[in-house]
């Protein structure tokens, strides 16, 4: 009997559970339009704003209203790529031109330390604080050359990355692969 | 008052809960690297916490002790903590957009956060009654967040810190945790509960 009275009592407990979490799911439902998601998780995360907008998420959803895709300088042509398959659009050609991979890097005789570089720097990738020399961590730069142009002194430079067997980036594309129609191939 | 005072301060400070009671170290190391999650992290466990203390009150109160089935409480407090935190993820996601985005992943994570199912199985133990219980919820939830942010301050200051290579990333994180803890066992005596 008392078995009964527990498996009855949690049991309500769980029903009652459920119904609070369904009409919740319900009752507070977000509109979210997932397309949104989908190009953000596209598109790098470096939150450059090279394409105009003040970040990635800005951009997915300036793109979900239909803005063009190709102004993710830091994403290339394989972020375009995906875009165009994505979107159903044509892939079009990056608007400005892709660079090679590149991180910023602070002549350190001519930092004079006044933090305008830090404070241009949307992934907090600069080290240094007022009057005392700056560096960059390598590691977190994305290359997207927003610190440059604050600098006063013009100490910051933007090195290529030294291909070597970690950044060595495959050529898949380099010889066209042909798709033979094989009921031609047959005759 | 000045009981609920006496208990909230004594929570917070010489009971602390991460500190002396050694429970939700998990989020205490794993969330504390930067300082603006561990906050995250604060606001939604204080939520969570006060309003499970106080849920798992009513629960224990009026449907476990009065059937007599008082050996269900572990189940029954798990199921309470789950559906709260699901209930407040929803409640936050529409409300407040921005508040999710902040606190978003680690909403799901406070389930397993044994502070929780702790504090609500002491608040049983202790035999504290409904507003005692919600000092105590909030007491500890305020405890917790206290040392998370304290934590996380100081891990970040260790980031940039010239620590001695064996003792780089968990290892020095470890030993500053043991500090702090041997720091708030200076509060013992404070407040006699």
């Amino acid at each position: 009997m008392d078995i009964g009275y527990a498996i009855i009592a949690i049991g309500i407990i769980a029903v009652i559970s459920g119904v609070i979490l369904g009409f919740a799911a319900i009752r507070f439902k977000v509109k979210s339009d997932p397309i949104v998601e989908q190009i953000d998780a596209i598109l790098p995360q470096t939150q450059c704003g090279q394409c105009g907008y003040p970040g990635c998420k800005p951009y997915a959803n300036a793109i979900a209203g239909g803005d063009e895709i190709n102004k993710c300088p830091p994403g290339g042509e394989a972020v375009i790529a995906k875009l165009a398959d994505l979107m159903g659009v044509e892939a079009t050609a990056l608007e400005g031109e892709e660079k090679p991979k590149a991180v910023a890097f602070v002549h350190e005789a001519e930092c004079i330390g006044c933090t305008k570089c830090i404070q241009a720097c949307p992934v907090d990738a600069i080290l240094g604080a007022t009057r005392q020399m700056h560096t960059i961590i390598a590691d977190e730069c994305t290359g997207c050359e927003l610190c440059v142009d604050p600098c006063p002194t013009d100490c910051i430079e933007m090195i290529p990355i030294a291909a070597n067997t970690k950044t060595w980036q495959w050529q898949l594309n380099a010889i066209e692969v042909k798709n033979i129609n094989p009921q031609v191939q047959g005759e | 008052m000045s009981d609920y005072l006496l208990l909230l301060i004594g929570t917070v400070l010489v009971n602390n809960f991460v500190l002396v009671k050694f429970l939700g170290l998990c989020p205490f190391m794993g969330v504390s690297s930067k300082i603006s999650t561990a906050v995250g992290m604060s606001f939604a466990t204080t939520f969570v916490l006060t309003l499970t203390a106080a849920v798992s009150y009513l629960v224990n109160q009026y449907v476990l002790q009065p059937l007599g089935i008082e050996y269900l409480r572990t189940l029954s407090f798990i199921l309470v903590i789950a559906v709260v935190v699901q209930f407040t993820e929803m409640v936050v996601h529409k409300t407040s957009p921005t508040l999710y985005r902040l606190l978003g992943i680690f909403l799901p994570l406070i389930t397993t956060n044994c502070a929780v199912l702790g504090l609500a199985l002491l608040n049983v133990n202790e035999r504290h009654n409904f507003v005692e219980s919600l000092v105590y919820g909030f007491g500890a939830a305020v405890g917790f967040s206290l040392v998370l942010v304290l934590f996380s301050a100081m891990r970040e200051r260790l980031a940039a810190a010239d620590v001695p290579l064996p003792f780089r990333g968990a290892a020095i994180a470890m030993v500053t945790a043991g500090l702090m803890s041997l720091a708030f066992m200076g509060f013992t005596g404070l407040v006699n509960i």
